[in-house]
């Protein structure tokens, strides 16, 4: 494998690895604060679906990219009606919420766009269209470097620049500040949290909320960067992949950013059965290699590889009184 | 709160928010509701050919039903059942193709029996992984969902695919498994039902199962573990009952089910195993569970319910500009009244029948409180 074909495996390897890190990383946000998540793909489908149409009806993609943090805020309000003020099954509620967004996304596209469920392709203003950084031509000669520039760090669009930004602000809220802490305690031991005279409730629903924006930035960049317009079904399980990242990623923000790129890679492997031939000299199935993901997952749950702990009061909705 | 309105009343008012919200999107996206549901009526339930899709369809929903209400028992939330379901299809498979079979009562058998061993092989792994290593169980099996849809996809490609062939699908059972259908089950007795609709003996099989589940957890001491499990996990096991036990055996039991599954889709209806053969009804089981109490009785009801939707949507489908998403949406709403937002209907009741009881009893006599002197 020569070092071109490296860089390109590397940046397709980032492109794959954004949606994954942002949802990964909302995921982060609301299991820490003790509300699980596995809505996650949903949100995402959802904002996927509203930022392409918006998008595609104003011509204007940051229109668009509101529309789907607007779209997944919702679908979190309602994740967090159901777990946090009535106390019900956070696991239900997000499979309820998947299915949900698998279904009216369609359904509105269909009424919208009579194109069997997927938006017009979107063009010019109504996508993220990459970005070249500065210099990114000058440097691009150079030899090692420049290609590294150019084509690996240069030339994404800014919401791949965003979910990257994104790792050390999450740290940085989470481990730093007062209401990271505070997030963190209300995920381990509720009641100190309350005994202490703060809202459980309202950090849980400022953690879900945050959650969903991140979905919602997610799912954008899966119809608006990724792709050029919305497709059914179009999350196809990334919502789950982070999942598997998160619990890969012990529930923190910098591993989260690594084995987020890890599944990234997988994912960019399994569009190149040539390079994976001339890696280990054997041909690899797509489909295992697209299975890896969740047989790790699988292992680290099982805790022969280090073991994975989440948030103590985690999927128990908090009762004040007993 | 009496038991009725437990056992009714939460459940039907349940329906009832997600039927309105339901007609909501259905307006909302330019369609009649009424018109809808008389056309879902008449193409569900207005001929044999409707009934026999509506069944075939409740015949799945009941398998996965069951296998997701029995995990609930436990309160082991088994999200895995289309995994576990398209395992159980594998499982038919090689019994069909591999074994000749004289007739196709005694392939009926052999093929339930393989299907419930693969769905519950695959529910196993889990299951050992929660009671034995602690790993979150409802993680692990959508885990094996995609494991399992990739090596299913594996095997299909590169093992079970028949020569020349470019469908990633097994080649055809043998005539000896066909399973028959309603029509030849009904013929005998006067009935004319209809010849294409793919209902088949599979659904006697799953009421059956019902009935075997009911007796299992209120008429068996193991039913009692399971139920004292879900209840209380201390109280279960100061009482001797074993949590690995009783995590390993629900599963089993649960995966078993959903493996059953593929005798009614995969033998009785396509008779060959496809790629993605469960269609997602291994997801339709939460709803059905769910609508059902986790009841037996319950689940096939509701599993009717499902197959007649099911089947109504496809209608919808076929003669309006509804997709067939609509019947996703309903399923997600169903889902999220009867589960998630069930304390929001239960909630309004119970302070409704607390106040009804409360009125109808006398007050108790005060007695009059001496003045202090």
């Amino acid at each position: 494998m020569d070092y071109m074909t490296l860089i390109q495996l590397l940046d397709s390897t980032v492109r794959l690895a954004t949606p994954l890190l942002l949802a990964c990383l909302a995921g982060l946000f609301s299991e820490r604060a003790g509300i699980f998540d596995i809505g996650l793909d949903g949100k995402m489908l959802a904002a996927a679906f509203f930022s392409a149409a918006i998008a595609a009806l104003y011509g204007n993609v940051w229109l668009g990219l509101l529309a789907g943090i607007a779209a997944s805020l919702a679908l979190s309000l309602l994740h967090g009606l159901a777990s946090i003020t009535f106390r019900g099954n956070q696991l239900i509620s997000g499979v309820a919420i998947n299915f949900l967004a698998a279904g009216l996304t369609v359904l509105i596209a269909q009424d919208w766009f009579q194109q069997g469920g997927r938006t017009p392709s979107l063009i010019g203003g109504a996508r993220f269209n990459p970005i070249t950084l500065p210099f990114a031509d000058a440097v691009e000669p150079v030899p090692f470097i420049g290609p590294l520039y150019a084509e690996l760090i240069s030339g994404h669009s800014i919401l791949v620049y965003a979910a990257f930004a994104a790792v050390p602000l999450t740290w940085w809220l989470l481990y730093r500040t007062r209401f990271g802490l505070r997030l963190r305690a209300v995920g381990e031991n509720p009641a100190a949290v309350d005994t202490a005279g703060v809202s459980v409730i309202g950090l849980r629903y400022a953690a879900v909320c945050i959650c969903g924006v991140l979905c919602g930035i997610a799912g954008a960049y899966l119809s608006t960067a990724l792709q050029a317009g919305f497709i059914k079904d179009m999350s196809a399980g990334r919502g789950y992949i982070a999942l598997a990242a998160l619990i890969f990623a012990k529930w923190r923000p910098w591993y989260a950013l690594w084995a987020t790129l890890l599944f990234g890679l997988f994912g960019a492997l399994e569009t190149r059965p040539d390079v994976i031939e001339a890696l280990i000299g054997v041909k690899v199935q797509g489909q295992l290699l697209g299975a890896l993901p969740y047989v790790m997952t699988v292992i680290i749950l099982a805790g022969f590889v280090g073991k994975a702990i989440p948030p103590r009061a985690g999927g128990e909705p908090y009762v004040k009184e007993r | 709160m009496p038991k009725w309105a437990e056992v009714v009343l939460v459940p039907l008012i349940s329906l009832i928010l997600a039927a309105i919200l339901s007609a909501l999107v259905i307006l909302g996206i330019g369609e009649d509701p009424v018109a809808a549901v008389k056309l879902m009526v008449t193409g569900a339930l207005g001929s044999t050919y409707g009934w026999g899709y509506t069944l075939y369809y409740a015949t799945n929903f009941m398998f996965t039903g069951l296998c997701v209400a029995i995990a609930f028992h436990a309160r082991l939330f088994n999200i895995g059942g289309e995994g576990q379901a398209m395992l159980g299809g594998l499982g038919v498979a090689l019994a069909c193709l591999y074994i000749p079979w004289p007739h196709w009562s005694l392939a009926l058998i052999g093929a339930t029996t393989m299907a419930a061993l693969f769905g519950a092989a695959w529910a196993a792994i889990p299951a050992f992984l929660q009671a034995k290593r602690g790993s979150h169980i409802v993680i692990t099996t959508i885990m094996f969902n995609f494991i399992a849809a990739a090596v299913l996809n594996y095997i299909l490609v590169n093992m079970l695919r028949p020569k020349g062939s470019m469908d990633p699908a097994t080649a055809r059972f043998p005539d000896a498994t066909n399973l028959p259908t309603l029509h030849d089950l009904l013929a005998p007795i006067g009935i004319n039902f209809s010849k294409a609709a793919p209902a088949n003996i599979s659904l006697l099989v799953a009421i059956a199962a019902c009935f075997f589940l009911w007796v299992l957890i209120w008429r068996t001491r193991l039913g009692y573990e399971i139920r004292a499990y879900g209840h209380s996990e201390s109280a279960a096991k100061y009482a001797g009952i074993s949590p690995v036990k009783i995590t390993m055996i629900t599963m089993i039991i649960s995966g078993g089910l959903a493996g059953m599954m593929a005798i009614n889709n995969v033998m009785g209806e396509s008779e060959r195993l496809v790629l993605n053969a469960t269609e997602g009804a291994g997801f339709i089981g939460i709803a059905v569970a769910l609508m059902g109490r986790s009841h037996p009785l319950g689940v096939f009801l509701a599993a009717i319910l499902f197959g007649f939707l099911y089947q109504g949507g496809a209608e919808l489908a076929l003669w309006t500009s509804i997709p067939r998403e609509l019947i996703v949406v309903i399923q997600a709403l169903v889902i999220l009244f009867t589960g998630a937002l069930d304390n929001m209907v239960r909630m309004p009741l119970e302070k409704i029948f607390l106040s009804i009881r409360n009125a109808r009893a006398p007050k108790p006599e005060r007695k009059p409180v001496e003045p202090a002197e």
